[in-house]
């Protein structure tokens, strides 16, 4: 299971960087660090971008189930978790 | 002296706003307002920052009828907050988040008895209830109701002055250009915030000023925007951004039926104007303005691409610019996009003037961001770059050269994040040795995008070998 999430985050961390060009490789994206703001320092225009990518990728729907909306992209493990939950392919 | 009324709705039993997936209505709206204008602070400024539409709402309304002024700044770093005190020290915060963590005096929006609840006006067959006149606030249209900032060119926020007379004015326009007061009652529904000037006009003041509903809710990725719609019944209205509707409908959700979808901030590709219509099976409207006039145009896309005036506003050319006056506009401003007047009222749009940035609704300019970058300690010289958009519906986002040996990118980064919004940060930051500056220690356009492609390819070619 922690092998199969490892695997994952890899995989989105590559998508994140290609739908946004970063200036960083996928795998010196730190899994706790956080993505939003001061870490990776995306903003909510990259995170819906994002958004739509792993939508597609991965068969699902990203929702705010709270009142935060980048809860989901605090870092790149709570985000590979949630893609890991909710996937449909 | 003119008064003007709070809101227009005909009865108490109107619906004002949904939250929650349940109506509100006008007698709990004006029983909150009541309630938390009795709770504010003595200050009579005001930085209203809550994200639920409805406490915004409420928030600005409260204020208005005990006379403060709401505050809209153009970000909330905390530079711009100590800018905010220094331009009003008696600010106060009115917030609606835990975790707020603005340096002002806060005040929290409270938990509101629901005193207003009584069995006949829940009932749906109730009978429409006569609003007693004095119910209804009525504010001077001469009152100060809000004062909108831009970021200007010198570091320092610049104030807009906006009246409740002039605010409304814009607004009726707005309503009768669209056709809102035709007795159907509509919910807007924005992905856009309250707190800028867009969303402040088409998604709080268009609402209470048509008799109409505003949604609670701030939806953010496209689903959330599908179940902000269907939780409501009735009559949509859409309010969003190019951005917005791209992602909307590259998700390929399905949405319950609306009535009409609004854009602005940025111009809208026909291309895309043309799949949200056939998509959302409504019209889409754009609109055009700026912090400093509000709205004062507006056009069906698909149908053409020439913008029509809002009754009453003019464009006049002077010293080399275009100059918006009449209507609500109530001292001429000078436009920031270059112009091509046509017959009548209509005009052409034809692209933003060189120093002037918007990325995603977010307004600056070069000179400005330069400001800022060069007063870090240890930037001996630095200048961003807006490359040419690719296209209007993508974001395009800043670079930057920085000349700065003892400084590294996130320390530079880290800086300019308590000083400008984020989404102007640059991608990439460059470090070179100097800038192309000329003679005269300006720095031409050319010279600089042409550093900066040397640059990007020298960093290409490490990375491949």
């Amino acid at each position: 299971m922690i092998e199969n999430n490892t695997a994952l985050q890899l995989e989105i961390a590559e998508l994140m960087v290609q739908a946004l060009n970063l200036d960083v490789a996928a795998a010196e994206i730190e899994p706790d660090a956080p993505l939003y703001g001061s870490g990776l320092g995306l903003d909510s225009i990259d995170i819906l971008e994002v958004a739509l990518v792993i939508s597609k990728q991965y068969g699902l729907q990203l929702k705010s189930d709270n009142e935060n909306n980048h809860q989901i992209f605090s870092s790149l493990r709570s985000l590979a978790e949630y893609v890991a939950t909710h996937k449909t392919k | 002296m003119q008064k003007l009324p709070l809101i227009t709705h005909s009865a108490l039993n109107k619906t004002i706003s949904w939250r929650k997936g349940a109506p509100i209505l006008v007698e709990r709206f004006l029983a909150d307002v009541a309630y938390l204008a009795a709770t504010l602070p003595a200050g009579k400024h005001v930085l209203n920052v809550c994200r639920d539409r409805y406490h915004f709402a409420v928030g600005f309304a409260a204020a208005m009828v005990s006379n403060k002024v709401s505050l809209l700044p153009p970000t909330h770093t905390p530079e711009m907050v100590q800018q905010l005190q220094a331009f009003a020290a008696d600010v106060f915060c009115l917030h609606d988040n835990k975790e707020c963590d603005i340096a002002l005096p806060k005040l929290s929006y409270p938990v509101i008895p629901d005193i207003s609840a009584q069995p006949q006006v829940s009932h749906p067959k109730a009978q429409q209830l006569e609003i007693p006149l004095q119910e209804i606030p009525q504010i001077d249209a001469e009152q100060l109701a809000a004062i909108v900032f831009t970021s200007g060119s010198t570091g320092t926020p610049v104030p807009h002055k906006k009246s409740w007379g002039s605010l409304v004015s814009n607004v009726l326009a707005q309503s009768e250009r669209l056709e809102l007061d035709s007795g159907t009652d509509y919910t807007i529904v924005g992905t856009i915030p309250p707190q800028h000037m867009y969303g402040f006009e088409s998604t709080v003041l268009l609402p209470l000023q048509s008799g109409n509903a505003l949604s609670s809710e701030q939806p953010f990725y496209p689903a959330d925007i599908a179940a902000a719609l269907t939780d409501i019944v009735g009559e949509h209205i859409l309010v969003s951004t190019p951005l917005h509707l791209r992602l909307l409908l590259d998700a390929d959700i399905e949405l319950p039926k609306l009535s009409m979808v609004l854009s602005a901030t940025a111009p809208l590709s026909n291309a895309l104007a043309h799949k949200v219509e056939a998509s959302l099976k409504a019209p889409l409207i754009e609109i055009y303005g700026s912090t400093e006039t509000g709205q004062i145009a507006t056009r069906q896309t698909t149908k053409t691409e020439e913008w029509q005036l809002l009754p009453n506003v003019r464009l006049s050319a002077r010293d080399g610019r275009f100059w918006a006056d009449g209507g609500h506009v109530e001292i001429a401003v000078p436009l920031n996009d270059v112009i091509e007047p046509l017959e009548n009222d209509r005009f052409l749009l034809l692209g933003r003037m060189q120093d002037m940035i918007n990325i995603g609704g977010k307004r600056s300019s070069l000179a400005n961001l330069n400001h800022h970058l060069n007063n870090i300690t240890s930037v001996i010289d630095g200048a961003f770059f807006m490359p040419d958009e690719l296209s209007h519906d993508h974001v395009t986002r800043l670079c930057a050269c920085v000349v700065a040996p003892n400084l590294t990118a996130a320390q530079i980064l880290a800086e300019l994040r308590t000083r400008i919004d984020p989404v102007f940060l640059p991608r990439p930051l460059l470090f070179v040795q100097s800038l192309p500056r000329n003679s005269t220690g300006k720095l031409p356009r050319n010279a600089l995008q042409k550093l900066i492609i040397q640059h990007m390819l020298a960093n290409q070619e490490e990375c491949s070998t």
